[in-house]
């Protein structure tokens, strides 16, 4: 299948996700274009993350459809929507704590390629993400900031066209937060990315078009600057600090 | 195979080696009763090298491995019995187990029924064999030629050559059988866990939800490695009513289901030499105790178990090369020698 920049690779409608009488995520309708990088912001409790989790097949929502690239993905395990080339990062980091750098995104790449393919793929990762020094490393041993951008590696090293980060810079230092920027920039030119992310000024480095969630649905969807500019949007989230 | 898989496997190619001078040098120097109970410790430790196959390396906590320990055991017997040949029956013994745990597997990972309680299913599976075949002493309870005896058990037609149905193996020669069986299961496996699938498996062990966010179907890697585990404990099984000459439903019990489980923590999970040594090691100490009245076996079993939990909660493999890496790292000249070596093999 042929891609064409402005086909829609993830669309939800009427998506609903309630626990018992909360209604995490209620009626959203969303569209995600080809080569998009689009942020999800919104207060704690939004339905972001919970949206993000049935994006990705760890949860199946209570109503609604999910369609990734036309494909009804409504209720599909994690490894479906995975195998259609979707990169995941989750907002806890998961990864092989027992294994290495190298063999994290060894698995990673091997899920797609041959052997030889895949350790070139690793390499090539590494040397992106700058691993070369704890390449080695148990991944149990590594920093927060570290084991993250371990994560990305292994996101990355799958090739995918789409990518779903769930608060990628979560726990960062600064230097980490303004590489990982860079880094989604470079993982946009091929690959159509949706971002849930905190930290505002991380989304100021990234963002295109931001979608603001609110009380499980969304509130509206505009540039940043749009957003810092709206009433009701800093009301709901901003506050004071706009 | 290719080179840095082969590198990989050293150790276990090292082991397999001493494992063949073993073989030969033993009914060399040992007396043909000491044989003959090695014959049932080389079997045990097969058994001990599937649960650490499957609990070790797939993260799967199978407390019923004897299930399919003593169903491979009663698989054969009641095969060779009937065929009155033991080459199919061998075969039957590991169909027909691997098929029965490929069926238990699937409603288990497929239902996603995860730690404590498959190790819950498990145990109640192996119980449930154990009353189950202790009922079947009447005459009515057969398969085929063979009675199933209840709990006495019945008795296991020794082995005989392929391609020779009259000429049996005595036991000093099912030795070597079970020997070279144990030998290749220890190859097998150790290639196993360095391939692909081998590797995914650890991946699921570490962390299961990231492995399916790879695109990872976790489920199959589960039943299959599970599947795989059970057959090879099936061949344990069927060593080991060769070497004992009969087997009786008591291969199932809680007892049984409990041991398995003490070698592969004494031995340490994630190594496969670790459980066969320590199944060797605890086998010959329960014998010694079973030459004495002062101490009740079950007490220093269950003392072993506690201190290592305790003590070396890894298990003395992992934990004896943890400590040889520590001194090695102590010695700076060999530890950049080292690095060079493994920064070159990278590339």
């Amino acid at each position: 299948m042929t891609r064409q920049r402005g086909d829609v690779v993830v669309e939800t409608r009427g998506l609903c996700m309630h626990f018992g009488g909360v209604r995490a995520v209620d009626q959203v309708d969303f569209t995600l274009f080809d080569r998009e990088l689009r942020c999800l912001i919104g207060p704690n409790g939004a339905g972001k993350s919970t949206f993000f989790k049935c994006l990705t097949g760890q949860l199946i929502p209570t109503a609604g459809e999910v369609l990734i690239r036309g494909q009804v993905m409504t209720g599909a395990e994690p490894f479906d929507v995975a195998s259609l080339g979707v990169g995941i990062k989750t907002q806890v980091p998961n990864v092989f704590d027992g294994l290495s750098v190298d063999e994290n995104i060894w698995i990673s790449a091997r899920r797609w390629h041959d052997d030889r393919r895949a350790r070139t793929l690793t390499a090539e990762t590494i040397e992106r993400l700058q691993l070369g020094e704890i390449r080695r490393m148990q991944l149990g041993r590594l920093a927060h900031g570290q084991r993250q951008w371990v994560e990305l590696g292994m996101v990355v090293a799958a090739e995918p066209w789409l990518v779903l980060l769930d608060e990628p810079a979560a726990g960062m230092t600064h230097e980490e937060t303004y590489r990982t920027a860079e880094l989604i920039e470079e993982i946009n030119k091929t690959a159509a990315l949706i971002v849930v992310e905190h930290d505002m000024q991380f989304i100021r480095l990234i963002s295109r078009t931001v979608t603001l969630f609110h009380e499980g649905g969304i509130l509206m969807e505009d540039t940043m600057d749009a957003i810092s500019a709206d009433k009701r949007a800093r009301e709901v989230y901003l506050g004071h600090r706009a | 195979m290719n080179n840095i898989m082969l590198r990989q496997m050293r150790p276990t190619f090292f082991y397999a080696l001493l494992g063949l001078v073993f073989m030969f040098a033993a009914p060399q120097v040992l007396q043909l009763f000491t044989i003959i109970n090695l014959t049932t410790a080389i079997s045990l430790a097969v058994l001990a090298l599937s649960l650490a196959l499957i609990w070790g390396y797939g993260g799967i906590l199978c407390f019923g491995q004897v299930a399919f320990f003593g169903l491979g055991a009663y698989a054969y017997t009641i095969s060779a019995i009937n065929f009155g040949d033991s080459t199919p029956a061998i075969l039957m013994a590991v169909l027909v187990t691997s098929a029965f745990a490929a069926a238990l597997g699937y409603f288990i990972f497929f239902g996603r029924v995860s730690d404590v309680y498959l190790g819950v299913i498990t145990l109640t599976v192996t119980l449930i064999f154990f009353s189950l075949i202790r009922r079947t002493s009447g005459p009515e309870y057969k398969i085929g030629n063979a009675l199933l005896g209840g709990f006495n058990g019945v008795s296991s037609p020794p082995i005989n050559l392929p391609w020779n149905t009259s000429s049996f193996l005595f036991p000093e020669q099912v030795f070597y059988v079970a020997m070279a069986a144990l030998i290749l299961c220890y190859l097998f496996v150790g290639w196993l866990v360095n391939t692909r699938f081998g590797r995914v498996c650890v991946a699921i062990r570490e962390n299961e939800l990231r492995a399916e966010l790879l695109g990872y179907d976790t489920r199959l890697y589960k039943l299959g490695i599970f599947t795989i585990g059970a057959g090879i404990a099936a061949i344990g099984g069927v060593l080991f009513c060769n070497g004992v000459g009969r087997i009786t439903p008591d291969v199932f019990s809680l007892y049984n289901a409990a041991l398995t489980i003490i070698w592969v923590i004494v031995g340490g999970r994630g190594t496969l030499i670790g459980p066969v040594g320590a199944t060797f090691a605890l086998f010959y100490l329960t014998s010694a105790l079973g030459g004495q009245s002062v101490l009740n076996n079950n007490l220093v079993l269950g003392v072993i178990l506690i201190v290592f939990v305790l003590l070396v909660p890894k298990g003395v493999a992992p934990t004896v090369v943890d400590w040889v890496n520590a001194r090695r790292q102590k010695a700076p000249t060999r530890a950049k020698r080292r690095k060079s070596a493994r920064t070159e093999r990278m590339e």
